[in-house]
């Protein structure tokens, strides 16, 4: 039986600043994981992910990561990009600090 | 100190002009990320989890007070104003922005500093001792040496690509303060009838296949050294596995075919290396010794300092712990704990590293060190100078007088910074520290070495902390294991696993217990936790995290 596709985000870092950004319906980049597109299609997330990773000009190792609908829009679904999503925890920096779009 | 020679500084000055037209060609998109990795990676950029990293090579940790001012200015110029010093004795920034990192390096070439070989498949920053030039127990000063095995190792052309990176650490004192035997290869200054030499260990490590290393030979000459670690490198360089990159460092290559073996094959290089080594680098190590020569040492009284220690107790309690042994008459080593309890280990603001770079220019012959446990280090103080030292560092919140006692923990960056962790180290050291503080426990505790890693690359060195914490991703969850029993000193060893790991909610108990049952257990406050668990082994420590969490389960 085929193992049931979890929906994604295609997320990367920013070129110039490093910053973890997220791919939105609308073909931006966006900073904030609600702004995000949501991928429930296997064969859409594959194709999303291979046209951000055609954008090496605005961000750097693109990738899928699992993420949850909600109210408000996409949400991590383990730790480790709920501390992507935020920033750090020992200091109030990163996205928790600054949010604007690339 | 080592003062860069105008080969030097033109030589760096010709990578970053290449740097600046790579980074250049990147943002234009000429190169792509796969042709700009490498290069990056070349000069210490890395891209981690929230933003790029550049970390600065600190050369055995030696600096000045206006290199650790440029620190400063990169920190708040570049960065958020603070800085991150590593067990590797390097200084991290955790968010320069890719177009402004040519300017940063340019800034720190005015300083003689750089951040060639912090990162890729090469010989790294050489680390030292921390008390290098100053301690009462050395043999000799370790600088000289790794300043000489730095100028050799940069950009040599045979071992730019090798099968992994190559860490080499000196001590220069029986007293092992450089885990020496942790390193790819760790040089002993030794003295043999009358000579001085090195000792020489190959195949320590930590990382997922933790090794203490071995000796390959009891004593080199200083005229046979460089060509003697050569030949180890380049032994390696054939042999390692490129395959694998979990068994490309040479621990792996030393465990699979032997140490007796590989000592043969250097030793078979070595008879080919050595006529090529004409003696300029022995004549070079001469002039690099002369740069390393003491400072002048002042002779005077020190009752300011007896008095205060006499009426201070919050000066007697950081002297009595912060300080160490010099081997001049009247002076001290002083250690500036960057583990302040609740603040994150090794990281210094720029105004921290400003009010260290005035102490040192002002009472320290100019001259600061990083510890390999990311602490600053003033190696030469008069002891009268010391009350005003400590006042000044108060008002900064670099008193804390905790050296060696339990919050003094090395952690890595962990999951709030690294791409490859697995979990967070810095909120669970935070937390210990914090912890132990509002217990008011550990002077009582005494000398205890806790390590942080928030993965199996063990940056944290938890594999040789007293007690080690590992930090992984069980099924989503972060989840910490421990181990007891580690040491990276002379009498270096791997720790031993306790069990199952423990939940980031469950792991500051369980480090209570442990600390509880040692308290327990040992036979006087003079028998620190190492010594009291190789007497006791694990059982008691055991019984303490497991049996207690079941019977706390079972109310």
């Amino acid at each position: 039986m085929p193992r049931e596709f979890t929906p994604k985000v295609v997320t990367a870092n920013a070129l110039i600043e490093g910053d973890v950004v997220y791919q939105t319906a609308d073909d931006r980049w966006t900073r904030d994981l609600s702004e995000a597109e949501l991928i429930k299609d296997e064969g859409l997330a594959n194709l999303r992910l291979a046209q951000a990773e055609g954008q090496p000009e605005l961000v750097v190792g693109a990738y899928l990561a699992d993420a949850a609908p909600s109210e408000d829009g996409p949400q991590p679904t383990h730790f480790r990009e709920e501390f992507r999503r935020t920033g750090p925890s020992n200091y109030f920096h990163g996205k928790q600090a600054e949010l604007t779009d690339v | 100190m080592y003062n860069y020679s105008e080969f030097d500084a033109a030589f760096v000055a010709e990578r970053n002009r290449q740097f600046r037209a790579q980074v250049e060609r990147r943002i234009d998109g000429s190169l792509t990320e796969d042709e700009f990795k490498p290069l990056r990676l070349m000069n210490g950029l890395y891209l981690q989890l929230h933003a790029y990293m550049l970390r600065v090579a600190i050369p055995y940790g030696t600096l000045d007070s206006a290199k650790m001012r440029q620190l400063a200015l990169l920190a708040e110029k570049w960065d958020k104003g603070y800085g991150h010093f590593t067990t590797r004795q390097n200084i991290q920034y955790n968010w320069p922005e890719l177009r402004d990192v040519p300017d940063m390096l340019d800034a720190l070439a005015e300083v003689g500093m750089h951040a060639i070989q912090t990162s890729g498949n090469t010989i790294r920053n050489v680390t030292a001792d921390h008390f290098a030039g100053a301690a009462a127990d050395e043999i000799a000063d370790p600088r000289p040496v790794a300043e000489l095995l730095r100028q050799w190792s940069t950009d040599h052309p045979e071992f730019q690509f090798l099968p992994r990176k190559f860490k080499i650490a000196v001590t220069g004192a029986p007293a092992d303060r450089a885990v020496t035997m942790a390193h790819d290869i760790g040089l002993q200054i030794v003295e043999r009838d009358g000579e001085i030499g090195y000792k020489v260990i190959v195949g320590g490590g930590l990382g997922r296949t933790p090794m203490i290393g071995k000796v390959i030979a009891e004593f080199v000459s200083q005229e046979d050294l460089l060509p003697y670690v050569e030949a180890v490198v380049s032994v390696w360089n054939l042999l390692g596995r490129r395959d694998n990159k979990y068994k490309s460092r040479i621990k792996i290559t030393v465990h699979e075919h032997g140490i007796d073996d590989i000592r043969a094959r250097v030793e078979e290089r070595f008879k080919v290396i050595r006529p090529t080594f004409s003696g300029i680098d022995v004549q070079l190590f001469e002039e690099i010794k002369a740069a390393f020569a003491p400072p002048a040492f002042r002779d005077e009284s020190t009752a300011i300092y007896e008095t205060a220690y006499k009426t201070d107790p919050i000066f007697r309690s950081w002297a009595d712990v912060n300080l160490a042994q010099h081997r001049a008459p009247g002076y001290a080593i002083v250690q500036i704990s960057l583990k302040a309890h609740g603040e994150t280990p090794g990281d210094a603001t720029a105004e921290q590293m400003r009010v260290m770079a005035d102490l040192a220019e002002r009472y320290g012959h100019d001259e600061l060190r990083i510890s390999h446990e990311q602490n600053v280090i003033l190696p030469h103080v008069h002891k009268s100078d010391l009350p005003a030292i400590h006042a000044e560092l108060k008002k900064h919140g670099l008193a804390t007088a905790n050296i060696g006692l339990i919050s003094d923990i090395i952690a890595c960056p962990g999951m709030d910074y690294c791409a490859l962790a697995t979990a967070r180290s810095i909120p669970i050291a935070q937390e210990i520290a914090t912890r132990f503080d509002e217990l008011k426990l550990e002077h009582e505790i005494g000398e205890l070495k806790i390590k942080i890693s928030g993965c199996i690359n063990a940056c944290g060195h938890h594999h040789v902390g007293h007690i080690g914490i590992l930090g992984l991703d069980r099924a989503g969850v972060e989840n910490y294991q421990i181990t007891l029993g580690g040491d990276h000193t002379e009498t270096a060893a791997i720790g031993d696993r306790t069990g199952p790991g423990f939940s980031a909610d469950e792991i500051i108990p369980a480090i209570e217990r442990i600390v509880e049952a040692y308290l327990e257990v040992r036979t006087s406050a003079e028998e620190p936790f190492i010594k009291t668990y190789r007497r006791v082994g694990m059982a008691p420590f055991k019984a303490a995290l497991y049996e207690q969490a079941e019977a706390y389960a079972a109310e």
